[in-house]
């Protein structure tokens, strides 16, 4: 049942990516409808593959690699429909289905076993701190992909070059807006995810703070969301800058998520 | 039943002569009414815009009919028909329906595109139907010609891209800043492209606009026409942070605006982005600054480059338009012809024989005890019946001295019967839609 659930997502979003790719070399309306509809489609089959491994495991399942990185993808379609639907922009999804294709790809290539929870994982904070970090993760790989969008329109404006995909790409104060908008609903869930695994780490290992790699790096993505954020708010980082800015604090963060579980060894090292 | 168009637009006459022929939009009821009492005439639609005038009807004689019209303009406006008629265009049948459907979708129109003319065919029908002036055919000609214009508008981009400099001016701000509507726009000289241009910012909706000029008097006189804030020329450097939008048009031999002024000034607009729009030649604002980030330069090059672009993009929709015209030309023949009393008799004969003998054959198949030669004599009687019901009708459609009313018979026995094939079956559009 997991194994169907969890092929199936992948294959629907495999599809919706396809069409999205399409729609940026022909913008046609019906094909950004039809990308929405089935990405509803695969993030229900998605949510229901969440649930059913919950069930199964007995815990919320973001424990190893593979649940990890589904749960990070099927937050980063959450959060793109939210967006989609808010401010109608298709184009969107170009930029975010292939991603969530990808991070559901690297999840397929890990072991699917559930295996015996390790005895830190056994706690109230694991749902807490695990999901709000990846809720943040997910609103940083909105602003990324929004980021990237910016660079490309801007790039067309500067160089005059006005084609079909330059008609679709919204406005840039638009991009810069809701790139902003993740900002602040990623970085306060980013702080509390850092909180709150301090918390849970002094019930488990008896210390708030023991500057494993994880932690050490975690903090430093929270350093770059914050000078983003306080540059934006005092210096007026906006545009280009900000968009670049973002893009490197998503890099950074991707790093923190996935290469330090895989390069660094320490106490988060969950494969 | 034949449909005639007789008229002149932008294309074949000169504003002087399109003014003087033209109909006042309050005075419709007098002329539509003369048209329809003129003799071969039995339906009339009048359109008149600043491009056009023409008269749409419905004639028995076709080179009659169109010589009434021609010679009402001319007598309706006092103008000499000599003169008049070097600027006429007359249509009939395909070509007139051909026409109507073009200006309807603004195929024919000075800028291709042009939503406009839609909405001015609808008023000018508004009247005839108000005025009683229109028929059963003319109203199916217009109401087809609204759906093919509505066609047109959402199977083809035609009218989705700006084709003039102050609305690609318009368009490429509405890309950087999204709404307008908390924008300030400054206005840096007088040319006659950046005031247009500064209308077109200011019908959008910008917030506040202000004017500047190397002769602050000049400055304070734009400012009023406008309803603009002016600002004197040596205050440029501190008012341009507050500017969004930079139209500039000055006679400066050298440039007014330099790379090296926009750190300060990006610095204390906090880095909003800047659109600059230069149409002065030779330039006003150094083509450096499009390097400055958040700072989007165009010149008149660039601007005419984006319509040339957009024109150029209209020229393909125009075509797939001209497709879809010619495609819904046949169909509104394929009805026109359905008006026709001779088929419609005898499409209604076989409707009214296929019923009688169908029911004619079950009720012989259930009668087993069947007197001999009484099959023949339920044939004839049957027939008899049917003879005598369609009698009337049939002779009514055939007297051919009642005009329109024939018409209007033919197509409701069309309807009633469902005697109409493949014409019949999109419905009618609604006016206001």
């Amino acid at each position: 049942m997991n194994a169907l659930l969890f092929n199936s997502t992948l294959v629907i979003y495999a599809v919706v990516t396809a069409i999205y790719l399409l729609y940026l070399l022909k913008p046609k309306d019906s094909l950004g409808k039809t990308g929405l509809w089935l990405t509803l489609a695969g993030f229900v089959v998605h949510c229901g593959f969440t649930v059913n491994r919950y069930l199964e495991a007995g815990h919320t399942p973001i424990t190893n690699l593979h649940e990890s990185l589904s749960f990070f993808s099927l937050a980063i379609v959450g959060i793109f429909i939210l967006f989609e639907r808010r401010y109608k922009i298709s184009i969107l999804g170009s930029f975010m289905m292939p991603l969530a294709l990808l991070v559901m790809a690297i999840s397929a290539s890990f072991s699917s076993v559930i295996p015996p929870l390790n005895p830190a994982l056994k706690s109230k904070w694991l749902a807490v701190h695990t999901i709000m970090a990846f809720l943040g993760y997910a609103a940083f790989a909105i602003s990324f992909g929004v980021s990237i969008m910016y660079l490309i329109q801007s790039h067309f404006l500067k160089t005059r070059r006005l084609g079909p995909m330059f008609q679709k790409l919204p406005a840039l104060d638009l991009l810069d807006d809701i790139s902003y908008r993740c900002l602040t609903f990623g970085f306060p869930l980013l702080t509390f995810a850092i909180i709150s695994g301090a918390i849970w780490a002094e019930t488990a290992w008896g210390t708030y703070w023991s500057w494993d790699p994880k932690e050490t790096w975690s903090l430093i993505t929270w350093f770059i969301y914050a000078a983003l954020l306080h540059g934006r708010l005092t210096t007026g980082w906006r545009g280009r800058k900000a968009a670049m800015l973002s893009i490197f604090g998503f890099v950074i963060m991707l790093f923190t998520f996935l290469g330090v579980n895989l390069l660094l060894p320490g106490l988060h090292s969950y494969k | 039943m034949n449909i005639i168009v007789v008229g002149l637009s932008h294309k074949t006459a000169g504003v002087e002569i399109r003014e003087k022929i033209a109909f006042s939009p309050t005075q419709m009821e007098k002329p539509l009414k003369t048209l329809v009492e003129l003799p071969d005439i039995t339906e009339a639609v009048i359109v008149s815009t600043c491009n056009r005038v023409e008269i749409y009807a419905t004639t028995r004689d076709v080179a009659g009919g169109m010589a009434r019209l021609k010679r009402f303009l001319a007598d309706y406006h006092n103008f000499p028909l000599e003169t008049l008629e070097k600027h006429l265009y007359s249509y009939h049948g395909e070509d007139a329906t051909r026409h109507v459907f073009r200006v309807a979708s603004s195929l024919d129109s000075m800028v291709v595109g042009e939503p406009q003319i839609l909405g001015q065919i609808k008023t000018s029908y508004g009247y005839a139907a108000e005025f009683k002036s229109s028929g059963i055919i003319l109203n199916r000609f217009l109401h087809k010609a609204f759906s093919v214009a509505k066609r047109v508008r959402t199977e083809t981009k035609i009218a989705s891209s700006a084709v003039s400099v102050a609305f690609a001016a318009v368009e490429l701000a509405k890309k950087i800043f999204g709404e307008l509507g908390d924008k300030t726009v400054l206005l840096i000289g007088a040319g006659e492209m950046c005031e247009l241009a500064a209308k077109h910012f200011i019908n959008v909706g910008v917030r506040g606009v202000m004017v500047t000029n190397r002769t602050y008097e000049r400055a304070e006189k734009l400012a009023e026409e406008f309803d603009a804030k002016p600002v004197r020329f040596e205050d440029l450097m501190d008012h341009l942070p507050k500017a969004d939008i930079i139209l500039s048009s000055t006679g400066a031999p050298h440039f007014i605006i330099r790379e090296n002024d926009m750190e300060e000034v990006l610095r204390r607009r906090k880095h909003k982005p800047m659109f600059f729009i230069d149409i002065a030649v030779p330039r006003d604002i150094d083509p450096k600054v499009n390097d400055v980030e958040n700072c989007y330069l165009y010149t008149v090059d660039d601007l005419n480059g984006v319509v040339a672009t957009n024109l150029e993009q209209r020229k393909i929709e125009a075509a797939k338009a001209e497709a879809i015209v010619e495609q819904e030309i046949g169909q509104f023949f394929k009805w026109l012809a359905s008006l026709d009393v001779t088929p419609t008799i005898v499409a209604l004969r076989s409707h009214f024989d296929e019923i009688r003998k169908a029911e004619l054959a079950k009720t012989l198949s259930n009668w087993k005890d069947l007197p001999p030669g009484a099959e023949k004599k339920l044939e004839a009687l049957t027939n008899a019946i049917m003879n005598k019901l369609l009698h009337q009708p049939t002779s009514t459609l055939k007297r051919t001295d009642q005009g329109s009313r024939n018409d209007l018979y033919v197509d409701a026995l069309r309807s009633l019967f469902d005697l109409q094939t493949e014409t019949e079956q999109e419905n009618l559009m609604e006016l206001e839609d």
